[in-house]
């Protein structure tokens, strides 16, 4: 008896874990898209929290004032092309250091999106409709856990779509081009500044969507503690995604799980030690950070121009 | 004050440790030359120079903040409120009567402390943001060896210094973790540091929730009390505990350290050109290590003030956002530890006057944060306008 329900307990871990790893790493995925996007155009754009929680603000104001939350995410991607416009015009000027204006860009945006979202704490906006992978089962763990969202499938196929982008289209050749040597692609007569702003607005256009994800599907509703930091995380994972898009959705996915492991613990009884479990992707990125660094060598994958920068 | 004039040229950041070879040999150079000039006198010298380097120094951070506060004013005007009412209740709020300047001291102590914790090791070129961490972990240590050395009865005098050193040691150990990996491993100091600062926060909760928890602390899981006996007081003749004077304190001994020993121009070399560091024999390996102990030690001095004077347990109050406000406070100071003192009072008198803001015209707290993200972008925005920039230019000026 007492085998039964331990064996349940941790297939019912697992289970949380799978179902987490699908869920909570939907915004994971998103920005570390977009930033997978700017950093192979050179520039590292350290602001995507902030442009996490703008989005996530903007998605659920539009989708509580129209009704419709697709509308809610396209307001969250309009308002990361917007912050991205500014990193990347702030980045231009002779100068100016980008991953510091990242840092400011960070503390701006959160900021501006506590002032902006104070009156949407408390109303019920319309949620993203969820596809219901789990109907076969008749166990509800299974169907929760299989509760497919919308945007992980758009960020499936976003992943497809970002690496045809930089692998097969002149415009991708032209955006690695200027990574990898700003000089080259100037000496070939491309605008480099220009590239790299295409570069970061669909970067946080792409966060933005991922910060759409918090406020209307999971958790899903408008708080000021709705994000934990996942777009510094989402940053730290390009690093270990080795700057290709197929990894930061394994990545993604990977980190999910570990995010979901302190309460699917929690949820069979496993109490003590919940704190420190929470902090289990801090750490996890951290540890794959450092394995993965070398004083040496550069990174694989990395644009070169990042090289210089760091 | 000399504040501006003083500042020993701007210190450069993200020089690639990672990509340079280790010095030959590791045997400093045989001839015992001088080492090249620091950064500082390459900016350009004689009455034109000097004068070049005061509008730097003053004239260029001065009205990027006027710019700010114009931004801030457009924005608040796009709110319905009347920007001049706002900023005269700021200045009231921060500035303006007796009371509100103490308000002000007592938010610009651990400012100074956490400040430190980015501007050292900026000098060196290192992007460290992991003062929050530092003063939170920092707290902590001060609360639970504090309370071991109450249980031991000791004397207050005794365990006060307790409290202070382990969170001097334990905030430095929490960055110095994060010099070293730079240093010795290559991971990127930016990123690990913002990383540290979750795991720290996450510390504190486990911590006390759990093994150091107070049973008397029902609606707020706290460690056990230090005791009113063991608290540190205020400053004679001011209602300002003893951290504000341990942050000018700390502010001045960097300060000297920085720009009048060995070891700050080893350190401000490093920053100017590893390569160059590194073929003078320098160890600059443990010129990155021991700057992040400082700077982190002070920040973690920050968390134990808070204790030891405010709190007298730790428990969620200790995360307070004085890390990233600290962030803030250094790259305005570019990295000088005697410019951090004005610059942290200006906006300690910031976050001083937000209650103000928020109970008078009804402005969501955050209005405080808004206008620091304003005056960030503003400042970094300014470097374009400078003779000489806090950072090196990747490319030469124009080309990119």
């Amino acid at each position: 008896m007492a085998d039964a329900a331990v064996s349940t307990g941790a297939a019912g871990v697992a289970l949380a874990v799978l179902g987490g790893a699908i869920r909570i790493s939907t915004p994971f995925l998103f920005v570390s898209l977009g930033e997978c996007l700017t950093e192979k155009s050179g520039r590292v754009n350290l602001g995507l929290e902030g442009t996490l929680v703008m989005g996530a603000m903007g998605a659920y104001g539009v989708s509580y004032l129209s009704g419709s939350p697709w509308l809610g995410v396209l307001a969250a991607g309009a308002l990361g092309v917007i912050l991205g416009a500014l990193h990347a015009w702030l980045c231009s000027r002779p100068r100016v250091n980008d991953v510091a204006v990242g840092i400011a860009l960070m503390l701006f945006g959160v900021g501006l999106a506590f002032f902006l979202g104070k009156p949407l704490i408390g109303p019920t906006a319309p949620h993203l409709p969820a596809i219901p992978l789990g109907a076969w089962s008749s166990s509800a763990q299974v169907r929760s856990a299989l509760q497919l969202n919308a945007l992980f499938v758009l960020g499936l196929v976003m992943t497809g779509v970002v690496l045809f982008v930089l692998r097969r289209t002149r415009w991708g050749l032209i955006l690695r081009t200027v990574g990898e040597s700003a000089d080259s692609a100037r000496a070939m007569g491309y605008d480099v500044n220009s590239v790299r702003l295409r570069a970061t607005m669909a970067g946080g256009f792409l966060a933005g969507i991922g910060g759409s994800f918090l406020s209307l599907f999971y958790p899903g509703s408008w708080n000021e503690g709705l994000s934990s930091g996942q777009g510094l995380m989402a940053v730290a994972l390009v690093i270990f995604a080795r700057w290709d898009p197929v990894r930061c959705l394994f990545a993604s996915l990977l980190f999910g799980g570990a995010s979901a492991l302190g309460p699917a613990l929690q949820s069979v009884g496993v109490t003590s030690g919940y704190y420190l479990f929470n902090a289990a992707p801090y750490a996890l990125t951290l540890a794959i950070i450092i394995a993965t660094s070398s004083r040496d060598r550069a990174l694989v994958g990395q644009p070169a121009e990042l090289r210089v920068a760091r | 004050m000399s504040v501006g004039a003083s500042s020993l040229g701007p210190p450069p950041v993200t020089t690639p440790l990672a990509d340079v070879a280790p010095p030959p040999g590791g045997a400093p150079s045989p001839a015992p030359a001088k080492p090249p000039a620091p950064p500082a006198a390459a900016a350009p010298s004689g009455g034109a120079g000097l004068f070049r380097r005061a509008v730097d120094a003053i004239a260029v951070p001065t009205l990027s903040f006027v710019a700010a506060l114009a931004l801030f004013g457009v924005f608040i005007a796009f709110t319905g409120r009347n920007p001049a009412a706002v900023y005269y209740q700021m200045f009231r709020g921060s500035f303006g009567t007796w009371f509100s300047f103490q308000n002000t001291l007592l938010r610009a102590a651990p400012l100074m402390l956490t400040a430190l914790a980015t501007a050292l090791p900026l000098r060196l070129g290192l992007v460290v943001l992991g003062g929050e961490g530092a003063m939170v972990l920092g707290g902590l240590a001060a609360a639970a060896f504090g309370y071991v050395a109450v249980e031991h009865g000791h004397s207050p005098t005794y365990i006060k210094t307790v409290m202070l050193s382990s969170g001097f040691i334990v905030g430095g150990a929490w960055i110095a973790l994060a010099g070293g990996l730079r240093a010795y491993r290559g991971v990127n100091e930016t990123i690990s540091t913002l990383l540290l600062n979750y795991i720290a926060i996450a510390l504190l909760n486990h911590i006390v929730e759990g093994p150091l928890r107070d049973p008397a602390s029902l609606n707020k899981p706290s460690t056990p009390p230090i005791g009113d006996d063991n608290m540190l007081g205020n400053l004679p003749g001011l209602d300002v505990h003893w951290g504000l004077a341990f942050g000018l304190l700390a502010c001045l001994i960097t300060w000297v350290l920085m720009n009048r020993t060995t070891f700050g121009f080893a350190a401000r070399m490093a920053g100017g050109n590893v390569r160059a560091a590194l073929l003078n024999g320098l160890p600059v390996g443990r010129l990155f290590v021991a700057a992040t102990f400082i700077g982190g030690a002070c920040a973690g001095l920050a968390g134990s003030v808070e204790v030891a004077a405010i709190h007298g347990t730790a428990n969620a109050s200790l995360v307070t956002g004085y890390g990233y406000t600290g962030v803030l406070v250094a790259f305005i100071a570019r990295g000088n530890p005697l410019a951090v003192i004005p610059v942290a009072i200006i906006l300690g008198g910031i976050g001083a006057s937000g209650g103000l803001l928020q109970r008078v015209f009804d402005l969501p707290d955050a209005t405080v944060n808004v206008l620091q993200g304003i005056l960030f972008i503003c400042i970094l925005f300014s470097d374009t306008f400078r003779g000489k920039s806090m950072f090196k230019a990747r490319k030469p000026a124009g080309a990119k």
